[in-house]
């Protein structure tokens, strides 16, 4: 597809693309709390804010507990908000992750992908944003720096969609993608701006009987995160599954009109299928890995294997439809976690994948490859492997292990 | 509207409308519920008001009523402190890009006692070491009043609750109330005072200059709880003034730094034959039951011997003759 604006190419880390992604998205205000590897971002913004080169209030907050809420709060006055965490920082915020869903603000929040503690270890895996998985965020894994840039102003016009109004969060592969330098074609600002536009707010009856756009504002009071008992709580909650049904929508219709403007696209926006129209073995992943495993299905390909890959940009909400489509011909499929879910049999996007499997007429063989922990690096080797066995399975039509772990000393 | 021009009258308090309006579910004798309705009659134009989660957050905005006549946020129960910072950013940023047409608007944030000296300290220091335009008030009940009367860090000494039970062993509550003001005045903020709602002119006063103020505020103030103090409901006011002849909660103000007495405490610093023994005001409120069996002499002792050396640094801050 032909890019309709001249670009600027510049080398970037991940970090420094959705610094600049923010900068150009007309940020209000920005309130967030250092962590590695998440701390290039805020370093950058913190930067661009010394230098007068955005308009926007930076809080220097002094927890991620406290950058949730202030940014949450600021959401809700009004203002677009966004901040940005990783690991411990997420996990510190995971009480008001629901409280910003809960209260329908549309923050944007891009996480590092880091693993928990204990042990403490710095390193990418997805342990962070998979414990968030059920906060009512919607949730974008990129692939490489120029996605997560791509994504974070993309992410704006999702959450604000008066349709959605929900929080999102951008991951991005903690050093893989945070730290990795890579040449990163940016928008002009004017037409970043442009294509983000200003936010609008929805209207909604107050209760003094008034239509009023949906902010903390003192011509128009309006009580908001109050206490709902027995007879509302559950109507609220529903309302939120509603937003995330919408959402897939509009996932794909601001990846189609960011394509117009960059000529960019990640597949329909919610997932995108590599080599898979005619595939009987696929892989399964989120994030950076799918850059390797691109690499690989083609040496496959190559060799005459029927290889795919499936890389879920859109986690949250889960799209169970693209996803059986995409995979209804597979006949063996290796589902990768980056993360553990202890004591489940597997990790949740085994478990969510296989579930949606479960409807298809042909079910493939599923296998689950729990990979990379702590940023323990997968070899082209060890990832081919996975192809390998699905191969295998297929000869003998058998899963003798259905949750197996990767470059791991037993 | 400058504190000189309004003087807080009971005629210029009965003509103002109300804020926090009735119909909310408060028990009756709640010190809390009439503190927030004399507050919100001390605003001066626009303001937005958030609360920490507890009693008064609870009894104010169960769905789909309210008694809030303000733009109100509620997020969680540590994060009073740290609505006030995005809001006030918020308004801060949009007012320069012309989204927000006030010329001012006033953030008042509310929290009790769990939500400012344990689970809110850290972000109430944050806010307050960042500067931001905002009045936090505390109002103190002395425990975690809506969970059922558990302890808290601003209960006092003594006192019977439902994690620190009077029993065979342990008489109450071992440790003192943190001096979370006197804290609040190490930050070297503008602006901080402590009021009692007995003294309900000064207390608004307060709460004006707190607005006034540029950057943070800080405003405790004494709410006694019937359910959580095994008292009287009729006698919250009293004991709001008990509070403060006895010295158990003097009110004073420290402006950028400089301390000094209220009036109501001043009286008692300068007719010392007039301040009250604590017992008048221990006796009759059921936490402090036991301390008036035979066992509890030695802790009434304590507590009145700990009320007089708090008092006398006070009186030595504040630059007034210290008498025994």
């Amino acid at each position: 597809m032909a890019s309709l604006v001249k670009q600027e190419r510049t080398a970037m880390s991940g970090d420094e693309a959705v610094a600049y992604a923010a900068k150009q998205s007309d940020v209000d205000v920005v309130a967030a709390y250092p962590i590695t590897p998440q701390t290039i971002i805020v370093e950058k913004f913190s930067e661009y804010v010394a230098n007068g080169e955005v308009e926007t209030e930076f809080v220097c907050v002094e927890s991620e507990h406290s950058a949730m809420a202030a940014s949450l709060s600021a959401s809700v006055t009004g203002a677009r908000a966004f901040t940005a965490t990783a690991s411990a920082g997420l996990a510190l915020m995971h009480e008001m992750l629901f409280v910003t869903s809960g209260c329908r603000a549309p923050v944007v929040m891009a996480v590092a992908n880091r693993a928990l503690s204990a042990p403490l270890n710095i390193h990418g895996d997805h342990s962070d944003s998979m414990a968030a998985r059920d906060s009512g965020w919607i949730q974008l894994y990129a692939e490489n720096a120029q996605e997560a840039y791509d994504s974070i102003i993309q992410a704006f016009r999702i959450a604000e969609d008066l349709d959605v109004l929900l929080p999102v969060m951008v991951g991005l592969d903690g050093f893989t993608l945070s730290h990795t330098l890579e040449n990163v074609d940016t928008l002009p600002d004017d037409v970043a701006k442009k294509f983000v536009g200003t936010r609008r707010l929805t209207n909604v009856l107050t209760h003094e009987g008034k239509m009023a756009p949906f902010r903390l504002d003192p011509d128009n009071p309006m009580t908001m995160g109050p206490i709902a008992l027995q007879n509302y709580y559950f109507e609220f909650k529903r309302q939120q599954e509603e937003a995330m049904k919408n959402a897939l929508e509009v996932i794909q219709k601001v990846n189609d009109a960011f394509a117009e403007v960059s000529g960019r696209k990640y597949g329909n926006g919610l997932i995108d299928a590599y080599c898979l129209e005619d595939a009987e073995v696929a892989a399964v992943c989120l994030g950076s890995t799918a850059g390797t495993m691109k690499t690989i299905v083609d040496e496959l390909r190559a060799k005459g294997v029927k290889a795919g890959l499936l890389r879920l940009r859109t986690f949250r909400p889960f799209p169970v439809e693209q996803i059986q489509n995409a995979l209804k011909n597979v006949k063996a499929v290796a589902v990768m976690d980056k993360s553990m879910s202890f004591g489940g049999n597997g990790g949740a996007v085994f478990h969510e994948v296989r579930h949606v499997l479960y409807d298809l007429e042909a079910k493939p063989f599923v296998v689950n490859y729990i990979y990379g922990l702590g940023g323990r690096d997968s070899s082209p080797r060890e990832l081919r492997g996975i192809y390998e066995d699905l191969q295998g399975i297929l000869q003998s039509k058998h899963v003798e292990n259905p949750i197996q772990y990767l470059g791991l000393r037993e | 509207m400058t504190t000189e021009e309004w003087k807080f009258t009971a005629k210029d308090i009965a003509e103002k409308p109300d804020l926090f309006l009735s119909g909310h579910r408060a028990c009756a004798g709640c010190g809390p519920a009439t503190v927030l309705r004399l507050i919100m009659k001390a605003t001066r134009g626009p303001t937005i008001v958030t609360e920490a989660t507890g009693c008064m957050e609870v009894v104010s905005s169960i769905y789909p009523y309210t008694s809030w006549a303000v733009p109100w946020l509620h997020t969680a129960f540590e994060t009073a402190a740290a609505n006030a910072s995005g809001i006030e950013a918020a308004l801060k940023i949009m007012k320069r890009k012309g989204k927000e047409k006030h010329e001012h608007v006033d953030v008042i944030a509310f929290a009790g006692d769990g939500g400012t000296y344990d689970i809110g300290i850290q972000a109430l220091s944050g806010a307050v070491e960042r500067g931001h335009d905002f009045l936090f008030v505390l109002y103190d009940n002395e425990a975690y009043m809506n969970t059922g009367i558990q302890r808290s860090g601003g209960t006092p000494h003594g006192a019977a609750t439902t994690t620190s039970p009077a029993g065979t062993v342990i008489p109450g509550k071992l440790e003192y109330k943190k001096p979370i003001a006197e804290i609040m005045v190490a930050h070297e903020m503008p602006y901080v005072a402590t009021a009692s709602p007995y003294y309900w002119r000064d207390m608004l006063t307060k709460v004006r200059k707190g607005l006034e103020v540029e950057g943070p505020a800080f405003l405790h103030v004494f709410a006694p709880c019937p359910r959580g103090w095994r008292s009287d409901p009729a006698k919250s006011m009293e004991y709001s003034k008990l509070a403060v002849e006895t010295c158990v909660f003097p009110v004073w103000e420290s402006i950028n730094g400089k301390c000094q007495l209220s009036i109501p405490s001043r009286l008692v610093a300068l007719a010392p034959q007039k301040k009250k023994p604590v017992i008048d005001y221990l006796q009759g409120q059921g936490r402090f039951r036991h301390m008036f069996k035979p066992q509890g002499k030695k802790l009434l002792e304590e507590v009145q011997r700990v009320t007089d050396e708090r008092w006398q640094r006070l009186l030595a801050k504040c630059g007034m003759p210290q008498k025994p």
